[in-house]
């Protein structure tokens, strides 16, 4: 079998793998680290157990079901408290819970939603702490 | 077979080349008004459904109207309509698209649309619209692109085509009532609260759906070699001209039946739509208008001489699609808010980016429409040697 | 032991002092204390359907304390211009709230009557029923609740309404919040809004934000299917009003005559 084009195609193969790999090897792969996040408070300050509504791994990888859940149960079925895995209760809420804990959006929230480039939409209507003033 | 699209003369390369032109500058006031948000239309709080749910009611008209070809042929066996099923067919796939479209630039948050399928809610009219349309566009695709790929190769079609053919005629009919009871429900908007809703919307399309046909017949004979056949057309031009009596009964029987009861609720929106109120009455203008190009063509459709001759037939079609674009596209959906429920008037205009959206949206559809047309001419030049007027077609291998 | 009345008084006036401590003194932490500073302190208020009467006889003219406290409390937008304001409740002159209610030889103090309006919270809602994701649905003590983040802004709830409640944000609607609430979210563009009896006020046990502001105690809100609730004494005993009855909605905001 004759290749045709061979230059072409060997070109656009060349091109396709070097596009493909663009993460890879653009702009400093793997010299960036995940970022610090600031738990540094007031509200956290004055927490006797530096507890949040669940464990820390917990929390990093399922806060947003958490939210959903908290979303439907609040807004669809009016039901507004939550029960933690360790019996403790609390307000489903984001603004009225999390937020008022995690008053550092901007080093807390917004730090690894900026590293993964992931935008979420909560903060176009749930006010985050620091916005009334502005 | 869709290679076809790709190639065509000049003349099809510039009209292609200009519907992307307009389809582009369309996209890019859509991704305005995504940005800045809905309020860059006319739509007001009073007023909250304008052009682009017009334009939606009136193509869901235009995507019913295929019926208009397929019952006869199918049912009846009337070998005229043989050769232009399709075209109706491909009407009613554009058409469709085009109504998708519509709804799609008309929402606030378009990006949430498949909530109507994640979340569905069986009571609300607007679901069942939207299935309805959605397996009528995927009933047409593959009835007309089977049929004309058979007609192609030159062997009859399969049988499994024909029980979709015939559920497809009153599954015409259902998306349009569909979208009849999304207007014919509401309890709180007097306008669109009569049972002549739905037909009334029917009878409309099949008046403005095949006198689009019998353009777009006129054109491809023009500018694509295809004739339809003298016997085809006229019979669409019939029907065009009962569908357009029987359009212009509905709207006298409406009027009679609310101005001679007196009921100012009812009365208001008439009176609005065809004399103003309190000074407000940019409508009246354009409702004259659509009523003088509607009785103008009747009078034309009736008369054998000016029907038979092409350049009439082709006014009067010409008349009869913007009379009822007018009379069902803002004519209904915008009276309908107008007077609000609290008595008072809020007139509507489009806006420019809201028309360039628009323009656009109907330049994708004449793209697919151009493409699918297209396809259609060339698969017709190569000769197709089976006729699909012939047996085979129509009893089935 | 106490010898005589002196030394007994002493030793009283000690202990009572003893008393106040703990409330002077700040509230011990418990280390297990859950920090949720949202959460109630009160009981939510609960009904079996809810309900707001109107009582036209008290509203005055001129007053909007309903309307500044209620879209101050929900940050409702102020955009300025009629077509596209967002508002949960305003006041139109009475011969417009009940069409066909006046005729020509009406007093004046009923044509000048301006009751407000909102979101009547039918029974058998007919925006409801249309809306195709469920993004509006009835909760089953009666209100018609919007859920902002599954609506996709078709708008054909606007025109379900027999009433004109309804709202859509054709702006994003931030930047014409006249004084953010912290406690409760804004929306965003795209989405309807409308009346919602204030359920995440009655969720921490507090009356709707206009029956609370109105000055001359003109908004009444209850439980109609409690029988001795305040509203339905008053809808007993009193005559009123709903805007289009005929139209089988149900509205559960009476306007008492």
């Amino acid at each position: 079998m004759k290749l045709y084009d061979k230059g072409i195609i060997m070109a656009g193969i060349a091109a396709f793998v070097l596009l493909a790999t663009v993460p890879l090897w653009y702009g400093g792969a793997g010299k960036s680290s995940p970022p610090e996040l600031s738990l540094d408070t007031p509200a956290i300050r004055e927490l006797g157990e530096k507890r949040c509504v669940d464990d820390t791994a917990v929390m990093r990888s399922r806060h947003v079901q958490i939210l959903t859940a908290w979303r439907d149960e609040a807004v669809r079925k009016g039901n507004r408290t939550y029960t933690a895995s360790d019996g403790r209760r609390f307000e489903a809420s984001l603004s009225g819970t999390c937020l008022k804990c995690h008053s550092n959006k901007e080093q807390f929230c917004d730090r690894c939603h900026d590293y993964v480039g992931v935008k979420p939409d909560c903060f176009r209507c749930h006010i985050a702490p620091g916005e009334v003033q502005k | 077979m869709l290679e076809k699209a790709l190639t065509g003369g000049p003349g099809y390369r510039a009209w292609m080349a200009f519907l992307l032109a307009v389809l582009a500058t369309g996209l890019f006031f859509y991704l305005r008004q995504l940005e800045l948000g809905l309020g860059v239309t006319g739509m007001s709080r009073d007023v909250s459904w304008g052009l682009y749910i017009a334009q939606f009611t009136f193509l869901v008209g235009i995507a019913a109207s295929a019926v208009m070809l397929v019952l006869p042929y199918y049912l009846h066996d009337y070998q005229a309509f043989g050769k232009i099923t399709v075209l109706g067919e491909f009407l009613a796939v554009a058409s469709v698209m085009m109504c998708g479209l519509f709804i799609f630039v008309n929402l606030g948050q378009p990006q949430r649309v498949l909530f109507v399928l994640l979340h569905a809610q069986p009571k609300s009219v607007l679901f069942w619209d939207m299935f309805v349309l959605n397996v009528y566009l995927v009933l047409n695709i593959i009835t007309g692109w089977t049929v004309l790929g058979c007609d192609r190769k030159g062997i009859p079609p399969p049988r499994w085509v024909k029980p979709l053919i015939y559920l497809s005629i009153p599954w015409a009919i259902s998306i349009h009532t569909m979208t009849a009871f999304i207007y014919a429900g509401l309890p709180g908007r007097s306008f669109w609260l009569t049972a002549l809703m739905a037909p009334r919307f029917l009878a409309a399309a099949f008046a403005s759906g095949p006198a689009l046909l019998i353009l777009i017949c006129l054109v491809l004979k023009k500018w694509a070699n295809f004739d339809a056949g003298e016997k085809a057309l006229q019979a669409l031009a019939r029907i065009v001209a009962y569908a357009l009596a029987v359009s212009i009964f509905f709207v006298l029987v409406e009027l009679f039946t609310v101005f001679y009861s007196g009921i100012p609720e009812h009365e208001d929106h008439f009176r609005y739509l065809y004399a103003g109120i309190d000074g407000h009455g940019n409508l009246a203008p354009w409702m004259w208008t659509s009523v003088i190009l509607a009785v103008g063509a009747l009078a034309a459709l009736i008369h054998p001489r000016t029907r038979r001759n092409e350049h009439f037939l082709a006014a009067a079609c010409a008349a009869v699609f913007a009379a009822f674009w007018i009379e069902k596209g803002l004519g209904l959906v915008v009276t309908g808010f107008i007077p609000t429920p609290l008595g008072s008037v809020t007139e509507y205009v489009p806006t420019g980016p809201e028309i360039a959206v628009a323009l656009g949206v109907w330049a994708a559809g004449f793209l697919v429409l151009s493409a699918l047309y297209r396809v259609f001419v060339a698969v017709r030049r190569e000769g197709g040697s089976f006729e699909p007027s012939a047996d085979g077609v129509r009893n089935g291998p | 032991m106490t010898s005589n009345r002196r030394e007994f008084l002493k030793m009283a006036g000690a202990s009572a002092l003893l008393l106040l401590v703990p409330a002077v003194l700040p509230p011990v932490r418990a280390a297990e204390k859950p920090a949720s500073p949202g959460s109630a302190a009160r009981q939510p208020l609960k009904a079996g359907h809810w309900a707001m009467a109107v009582d036209l006889m008290k509203c005055s003219a001129d007053c909007t304390d309903c309307i500044a406290a209620c879209h101050q409390a929900h940050n409702v937008p102020a955009l300025g211009n009629p077509k596209d304001e967002v508002k949960w409740i305003w006041r139109e002159p009475f011969p417009a709230v009940f069409p066909g209610e006046t005729h020509a030889w009406s007093g004046e103090s009923l044509r000048k009557m301006r009751p407000p309006v909102l979101c009547n919270h039918c029974a058998n809602p007919p925006c409801v029923r249309v809306c195709p994701t469920g993004a509006t649905f009835q909760r089953p003590d009666g209100i018609v609740v919007m859920d902002y983040h599954r609506c996709i802004g078709c708008k054909i709830c606007l025109a379900a309404c027999p009433y004109g409640a309804r709202s859509i944000n054709f702006r994003d609607p931030r930047p014409f919040i006249p004084k953010l609430n912290p406690d409760y979210p804004t929306r965003t563009k795209g989405v309807i809004e409308k009346c919602n009896f204030c359920e995440e006020r009655l969720a921490r046990g507090l009356k709707p934000a206009c029956v609370e502001a109105c000055r001359r105690k003109a908004l009444v809100f209850g439980d109609v299917e409690d029988p001795r609730s305040e509203i339905r004494l008053l809808l007993e005993t009193r005559f009123a009003l709903r805007r289009r009855a005929n139209l089988g909605t149900l509205p559960q905001v009476y306007y008492l005559l």
